[in-house]
This record gives structure tokens, sequence and C-alpha cells, in this order.
């Protein structure tokens, strides 16, 4: 099947008071129609650039953009705003991580998600009223006739979130990118809009670009997963492979990091020791090096992001041989 | 709905109160304001003046002289010391004045801060918005009287483009009411633009980082649609503060100097005269005329407040 997304050498870079920051550096991947990708990384790793980069947010006078974003036969970022627009909510959806600040609070929600039904379809705005009725109910909002009514602040956050996923799905889009869509919810809310997000994918056949820091989240959805370090890609394996399989040493430190309740509790909870590198002035090499306990000279090198196991669907960027990794993992 | 009604009512009578009082006292302890001896005239004898006195209820108990004054007050029957005319009279007779003044200058100077604030944000850091800062420092540290007074050399008396003032009532010929009135309220509205559009162009600064703001442009809403119902929207809430605080304060006397160098006849330049008279029955009532306006239109203020922002019900807006 043929990628509905493929994202080819994305550059993102802002000019900052301090100088250029270079906050995405050379991403490539696909998305297949129906898959879902999770983009997984810690604070300052590129993920939100890329996202909003995907849906032209990041356009703006002191950034710049290069690579390329085929969408249907068209380069978004060749794409000029006008046109981008049309994509924008109708082709691409997007929502967002943080649902108490993301929907304006001074327009009743139903006419938020009418608004973005009438920024594409010629329809009056009673329609775009009880369409947004259908989407709050397909969303499972209930009494949606009545909330659709109800301002943000009437709304809980999990229930926000509902609203922000259902204004996404307006327009039926072939693809949904969630940035962080259950970081700032409570954990039982979390599996729910997890769960509802998971059916949209199965129902509609959407696609879903899931940025996230999470892994647990990525378990429960992600077909693939890529993983990023820095502004670049230092992973990228299907599910299984990174779970069972990973091949980047910053990829075994995620895993490790996660609290495991099947086993005694440790002193302390594991972290990755260091810092991510600055953005302002990358490290020439492995841009891991600093924090990696494998390190050894050739990783003052930059590697290549590659298969080097032999498995194409299964890329990762580290000097070790497969035999070493398995060895220290 | 009820209980902010009766606050705002218990609030009202506690300000126009607290500042009767404090009028009257002050007009009581100012050196040479003992209106009897003005009255009666130069070289009058103590027992004329002491005559003047009990007319005027002078000679009385400072607290008796209060309830009469805020009697006569309710009543409509307070007469000024100087001229012995009805100061109810007067006051009505300058508002038709005042207010085509004020009302006009407000809906300047609000069509103009929004379209400069927008403007300045829109373009923040370019040449528009620095030259628009710039106009907008000049017309905030520029003083009316001053303004005025170069307008009235300039446009009325050199060019001649403008009439010197004077009022003509809008029912009389409302084509000569506008064009008496273009100088007297670009002169008032002129420190307000200033300040109001900063204060714009701030706020819609703020509110374009805001998430809502990023979830308008993800629908793929025009930047201008984006700009104008969600970032001025919501950053039009404080200026309706502001603006109901200042309309408030220029109809109840701020629009003294307008009045007064125009030669418009309305409440600001009756007041101008009693200050200059030390009348007591007129200052007390204009004050207490421009109080009640600056609490009314705050108390208007709030109920649009909750219309502006739904997260704020009546009942907890903030108090009086």
């Amino acid at each position: 099947m043929s990628p509905i997304l493929t994202v080819r050498d994305l550059q993102v870079s802002f000019r900052t008071d301090d100088g250029v920051v270079h906050a995405v550096d050379g991403v490539s991947f696909e998305v297949s129609p129906g898959e879902v990708v999770a983009v997984v990384g810690e604070s300052g790793s590129g993920k939100s650039v890329t996202a909003q980069t995907l849906i032209g947010l990041t356009r703006a006078p002191n950034s710049k953009i290069t690579g390329s974003v085929m969408f249907e036969g068209a380069d978004l970022i060749e794409l000029p705003d006008d046109q981008f627009r049309a994509v924008r909510g109708e082709h691409i959806a997007m929502v967002f991580q943080d649902p108490m600040t993301s929907l304006n609070p001074v327009y009743r929600v139903g006419d938020q998600i009418a608004e973005m039904i009438r920024a594409h379809r010629d329809v009056s705005k009673a329609e775009a009223l009880s369409r947004s009725v259908d989407l709050l109910r397909s969303v499972g909002i209930p009494n949606p006739e009545r909330r659709v009514r109800d301002y943000p602040h009437e709304f809980s956050g999990g229930m926000r979130q509902r609203v922000m996923i259902a204004m996404a799905l307006a327009l039926d889009p072939e693809v949904l990118i969630a940035d962080e869509p259950t970081t700032a919810l409570d954990v039982t809310i979390q599996a729910q809009i997890l769960r509802l997000l998971d059916n949209l994918n199965r129902d509609r056949n959407l696609s879903v670009v899931l940025i996230t820091h999470d892994l647990g989240v990525v378990a429960e959805l992600a077909d693939r997963v890529v993983v990023m370090y820095g502004g670049q890609i230092v992973e990228d394996a299907t599910l299984d492979e990174i779970f069972y399989n990973p091949q980047h040493p910053y990829t075994w430190g995620l895993l490790g990091s996660i609290a495991r309740l099947d086993e005694p509790r440790p002193e302390r909870l594991t972290q990755i020791v260091g810092q991510p590198p600055s953005l302002l002035n990358p490290p020439t090499g492995c841009r891991f090096a600093a924090r990696c306990k494998y390190a050894f000279d050739k990783c003052t090198q930059p590697p290549a992001l590659e298969a080097r196991l032999g498995d194409a669907t299964h890329l990762d960027r580290c000097w070790l041989t497969p035999a070493e990794k398995l060895e220290s993992r | 709905m009820l209980r902010f009604a009766a606050r705002r009512l218990i609030g009202m009578i506690a300000v126009l109160f607290a500042i009767s009082v404090i009028v009257f006292l002050i007009f009581n302890v100012i050196p040479n304001s003992d209106p009897a001896a003005r009255i009666a005239g130069r070289n009058a004898n103590p027992t004329l003046i002491a005559r003047v006195s009990a007319d005027l209820g002078l000679d009385r108990p400072l607290p008796v002289q209060y309830l009469t004054m805020m009697k006569q007050i309710f009543t409509g029957e307070l007469t000024s010391y100087a001229t012995d005319q009805n100061v109810a009279d007067q006051i009505w007779r300058g508002l038709p004045a005042t207010l085509s003044l004020t009302i006009g200058a407000a809906v300047l100077w609000m069509a103009l801060a929004i379209w400069f604030g927008y403007l300045s944000a829109v373009r923040a850091g370019g040449f528009t918005d620095r030259a628009l800062t710039i106009l907008a420092l000049v017309g905030i540290s520029m003083p009316v009287f001053w303004l005025a007074a170069i307008l009235l050399y300039f446009l009325s008396f050199k060019a001649q483009l403008f009439p010197t003032g004077s009022y003509v009532p809008l029912t009389e010929n409302p084509v000569q009411w506008a064009y008496h009135l273009i100088l007297p309220w670009f002169t008032l509205a002129v420190l307000y633009v200033g300040f109001y559009s900063r204060v714009l162009r701030s706020n819609m600064l703020d509110s374009m980082n805001e998430d809502y703001v990023r979830t308008a442009r993800a629908k793929g809403i025009s930047e201008r649609q984006v700009r104008i119902r969600h970032v001025l929207r919501n950053s039009m809430i404080p200026i309706v503060t502001l603006f109901g605080l200042d309309f408030g304060a220029v109809v109840g006397g701020g629009a003294i100097l307008t009045e007064t160098v125009f030669n418009i006849n309305g409440v600001g330049l009756y007041a101008g005269q009693a200050i200059g008279k030390l009348d007591l029955p007129p200052l007390m009532a204009v004050t207490m005329f421009g109080a009640f306006f600056i609490v009314l239109f705050n108390t208007i203020v709030d109920i649009l407040y909750a219309v502006l922002d739904p997260r704020i019900r009546l009942g907890e807006a903030a108090p009086v």
C-alpha cells in the first residue's frame, strides 16, 4: 500500500535571539493509510515541531523549513499559504496537548466546530451545528443536543479533549495528528481517549500520527514507532521490534525508564543520566554519545539512519554492531 | 442577577455618600470660601454677612447644612450661591452638549483605538507598528488644553477650516452640530486613542500565543479570521473595562478642559465656572452627577463582561 503521507529529509530551524535553533534535522518517515505512527521522544527532541510542521503551523517569518512532505501528490512544504489552508483541517487535522486551553473560552463548542466545517464547506450555520451534534455524539459526549450550546469551561478535561477530537474529525480527514493528546488528562480519562482514538483508527481507517513521550500510550495504539532524539530520528521500527528488539541505546534508555509494577520497587526510578543536547549547536557526532554508556571512539562521527539489522523496516542510528547491541542490552 | 443589582445599588449609594461628604468637608476647610462674605460684597459689615449667612443657612451646624444640601439635591431645589439659579436646571441644560461631545468622542476613540491597536499588533515590530507607537505616545503626552489651543489657532483661526468652538444643538442643525464638534471630538479622543491602542496591541500580542489561536489556525480558516474572531475578540475584554470607567469619568466632568477651551456650554463648563467662583452647590451636584455616571458605567461594564466572557457569572463579578 502506498503511503498517504511521506516526509523526506524535513529540516526546521528557527532564528532566535541566541542563534539558529535546528529543531528538526533531517526527519524522514512514512504513514500508510490506516496506520498509527507514534513519534516518541523527550521534551525538546523535535517531535512537536515535526507534528506542527506537517500541518503548517511552524510557518513564520523566523522559521526555515526545507525537505518535503508529500500528501496526495502535493508537497505541503512548497504549497502557498492559502492552498495549505484548504488541506489543513479538511485532509489533515490536529488534536493538541492541552484541551483546557485549546478551545476558545468565549465561544460555544458547537460554534467552534461549526467554524471549522464552514471554513471548508458551503453550508448554513444551522447545518453545521446539527453536524456538530452528530460529531459530539460520535465521540461519546452524552446529551450532545444540549452540550453543543455549552461553553468550554462547562466541560471536564476529558470531555474537552473529546470535543477537540470531534472538531478534528469534522471534515473526515485522512490523517489525524495527535500531539500528546492524553498528557494533560487523568489516567482513567487517558484510557478512554486512547480507546476512542483506537476505534476511530479502526472504523474510519484513519491514519494517525501520534506524538507522545508515554510508551504506555505507544504500546496501546501504535503500529510503527519513530524515536526522536535531538531533532533527529534515532530509531524507526514496528511496535514489536521497538519493544522486543530495540537497536538504539536511547530507545533502551526510554524503555528502561518505564516504572515496572511487576518487579520489586527500586530505590530510585531509572533515568537516562544527563541533558538532551542543545539544538543551537548540536554535537557533530552521534547526538546521544554524551549520555550513552556504550559510546566509543567512532561515535564522534555522525551515524546514518540505516537498516543495520538487514530488515528494511527497522532503521537505527547507532555505530554498535547488532551483535554488540544484543550483548549490551 | 437580583443579588447583583442589589449589591450594585448599595455600592452606588455608599460611593455617592462618601463623595458628597468629602466634597462638603473639603469645601468647608478651604480658606476664604465663606460664601456669605463673598455674596455680601466688599466692605460689607458683619451684620450684613451674618444676615446672608442666616439666609443661606450657613450659621447652622455642619451636619445640618450637609443634610439640607442633600435634601435639596434629591428634590431638585438646589440653587447656586453665586447666581441664584437652580443647579438641576443648569446641569440639565448642559447635558445635551456634554453628551454630544462625549458620545461622539467615545465612538471616535474606540474606532481609532481598535483600528490602530489591531494594525500595530499585526505588524508588530514593523514600520506601521513603530509609527503608531510614536503617534500613540505623542497622543498620550499632549495636554488637552494645549492641543485644543493649537488646533483652534491653526485650523480655525489661520486656515479657517473649522468654526472656533461653541455648540449648535443637534435638533437645530445636525450638519452644523457635527461640524462644530469635529475639533472637540478629536481633542478629547486623542489621549484615549493613544492609550487604548497600546493596551489593545499588547493584549493582542499576548493572545496570539494562546493555544486556542493555534487551534483556530489548524482549522484552516484564514489568518484574518483567526485574528479578528479569536485574537481581537478575546483581547477586547480588558478594553471594555477601561472604556466603561473612562466614559463614565468623561461624561461626569472629565471633559471640563475640552468644553472650556472650545466654549461648549456643557456640564463641564458649568463645573469649571463653579470652581472659579467657589460655588458649592453646583460643585456638589456636578461631582455627584459624575460619580453617578462612573458607578453606572462600571455596572454596565460588569454586565457586558459576563456577555463577553461566558466564564464570568454576574453574581461572582468583581465587587464594587
